[in-house]
């Protein structure tokens, strides 16, 4: 990367004057990115941390007097956590592979087996992705309500399929399987289920990842349509409880809340953010 | 890819195990084909056919009915639209929509992108700033929501804290019938900049840097340089991620539901907040699905500007 020329020469930088600027840029951009984006985080898992007169103080206490942990563990047992939190588990895994299994399937068959009307059907897949998902919400609750899914987890993870996104990068991926690798299996006698599960899925493994991504943290985040669809507070995703029980809590513990409920998706981030930055960045140059 | 199609006799020839007698061969085969490749497709289609394409139908179709779960529908021609026209909370919540995205776009675009354009040009900790960026959209949006709820607290938050700290004056935040929408926005801003900054520095990765070095031989200088250079080699990057935030903060919901609850005196009620008071506060579905199909027929038209532009665009450029 070094080599690549950017906007100021490298020989602009070598100077004495330069390489000032250079470095009381740098200082300022950590500063600026520190104070702006890691201070509000540490201001909430430190928030949490405060005795409750303490986090109502002002002028407000930089670091914690006594590093209390009460505040997390009441949020734990007040709120509920562990039921909201495995019901986010549960809606968002499901909803990953609904969409593995039925997107993956939907995307080869319109890549590599050629059905009757598949230019019809693919076009009104991609035309679904000019209309916005959340103004669909209403009918699409009265669909869910028809069917009665309502406070019921299939009303997240069926919907979660009509992603004409993921299947649409599913469909190019294969589209780029060369053919004559899928007529050698062909010839030895493979079905075309054999195919898809030994020789497309297994080549598929970087876009796989992406769409597993994208499908898990679109549910962990999602917080209008669990809203619309689970009334009953047992069933609710941790997004939804959050809110509804914000007013009803003592500052600390709906503050340890919030971090709780942040930890599972900031570390899937930190696990795979190399693949993550790397996803959203090559999103653009593909155009 | 037509080849085996219009050569069957080969493609058989391949397959000898499973071939069928000659006489019907060709049309079973045809027909067991099709069915696999249907077996594979049924799953995904009655989801996009339920969750998707039934529901914009049924939109438009209950934008003119009075519509009550349980009992049958009526047909009341344009009335929902009338009803919702005259509601003195439609104008607000249009404008404040109109104005939540203008500012979100002057905000939400030379904030990120002047951002890129610096990280761009730093050689060290590449991969700390773009991990630091990113680390609030992973934050559950809800959450982004209600820390900048406490943030805005006029006794015990920190906005008001730093502001006394640089002896300015305090403000009303998002407790401000004036200030409420701009605070939403910096939320919105601050939850979601991580992509943008993330795309606009991978285009501008892909700038070739002899570009740059002509311009400086011709004795462009810094500003110039990014005017004549980066402005015009990312300019289409640029003109996608515009479309996109306007679609999306056309549909800003959870924001002003946590934050504001619409208020104060209406400042922050948006469309697709006032479509969810319909259906679930007023149980009018009629004028929520009414409302629904002005959000979708502007939203549209802007998606259609987007996809016309990815596809015919990006596959010359």
């Amino acid at each position: 990367m070094s080599g690549t020329r950017t906007l100021v020469s490298p020989a602009t930088l070598a100077r004495p004057r330069g390489r000032a600027v250079y470095w009381t840029v740098f200082t300022g951009v950590v500063l600026l990115f520190a104070l702006a984006f890691l201070f509000p985080v540490y201001w909430m898992v430190t928030g949490a941390m405060k005795s409750p007169d303490e986090v109502a103080r002002t002028p407000p206490t930089l670091v914690p007097e006594d590093w209390r942990t009460d505040g997390y563990t009441d949020a734990w047992d007040l709120m509920d956590l562990p039921v909201h939190l495995w019901n986010t588990v549960v809606q968002a895994a499901g909803a990953w592979l609904f969409q593995l299994v039925l997107c993956t399937a939907a995307a080869y068959a319109l890549s590599k087996l050629r059905p009757a009307f598949g230019k019809v059907i693919l076009g009104g897949i991609l035309a679904t992705l000019m209309v916005p998902a959340q103004a669909l919400v209403v009918p699409k609750y009265l669909t869910v309500a028809d069917l009665g899914l309502l406070n019921d987890p299939l009303a997240i993870w069926l919907p979660a399929v009509a992603n004409a996104f993921n299947l649409y990068l599913l469909k190019r991926f294969f589209d780029q399987i060369p053919k004559d690798v899928l007529e050698a299996a062909e010839m030895d006698g493979a079905g075309k289920l054999r195919i898809l599960w030994s020789i497309v899925l297994p080549m598929s493994r970087p876009v796989l990842g992406v769409v597993s991504i994208f499908a898990l943290v679109a549910v962990w985040q999602d917080f209008l349509w669990p809203l619309m669809v689970f009334s009953d507070t047992d069933k609710q995703p941790i997004s939804v409880a959050l809110v509804q029980l914000s007013q009803n809590l003592p500052l600390t513990v709906l503050i340890a809340a919030m971090v709780i409920a942040s930890i599972p998706m900031v570390a899937l981030f930190l696990v795979f953010q190399r693949h993550i930055i790397a996803g959203i960045s090559a999103g653009s140059t593909k155009g | 890819m037509k080849t085996v199609e219009h050569r069957p006799a080969e493609a058989v020839g391949i397959r000898p195990v499973t071939a069928p007698p000659p006489a019907h061969g060709r049309g079973r085969r045809r027909l067991a084909r099709q069915g696999r490749a249907y077996a594979f497709l049924v799953g995904g289609l009655v989801c996009f056919a339920l969750f998707s394409w039934y529901p914009a139908i049924r939109a438009v179709v209950i934008a003119f009915q009075k519509y009550t779960p349980g009992s049958s529908p009526e047909w009341v021609g344009t009335a929902n639209f009338t009803r919702v026209f005259k509601d003195p909370e439609f104008a607000d919540a249009w404008r404040n929509t109109f104005t939540f995205t203008v500012l979100a776009l002057l905000i939400g675009f030379a904030v990120p992108f002047v951002l890129a354009l610096v990280l761009n040009e730093l050689r060290h900790a590449k991969a700390f700033f773009r991990i630091v960026v990113y680390l609030p959209v992973m934050i559950p949006p809800v959450v982004s929501a209600l820390l900048w709820k406490w943030f805005y607290d006029p006794g015990t938050g920190l906005a008001n804290e730093a502001l006394r700290l640089l002896h300015l004056p305090t403000s009303n935040w998002s407790n401000g019938a004036d200030t409420a929408l701009v605070s939403l926005v910096i939320v919105a801003t601050w939850a979601n900049m991580g992509g943008t900054v993330l795309i606009y520095l991978a285009a501008l990765q892909s700038i070739p840097g002899e570009l740059y070095e002509a311009a400086e031989l011709d004795g462009a200088s810094l500003l110039q340089r990014v005017r004549h250079v980066t402005i015009p080699q990312t300019r289409f990057v640029i003109l996608m991620l515009m479309l996109l935030q306007i679609i999306a903060t056309m549909q800003v919901f959870t924001e002003p539901f946590v934050i504001t609850g619409g208020g104060p005196e209406n400042s922050t009620v948006t469309v697709l907040y006032l479509i969810y008071k319909y259906a679930f506060l007023y149980n009018d579905f009629g004028g929520a699905c009414a409302l629904s199909v002005m959000l979708l027929l502007l939203l549209g038209l802007f998606s259609a500007v987007y996809l016309r532009l990815t596809r015919s665009d990006g596959e010359d450029a």
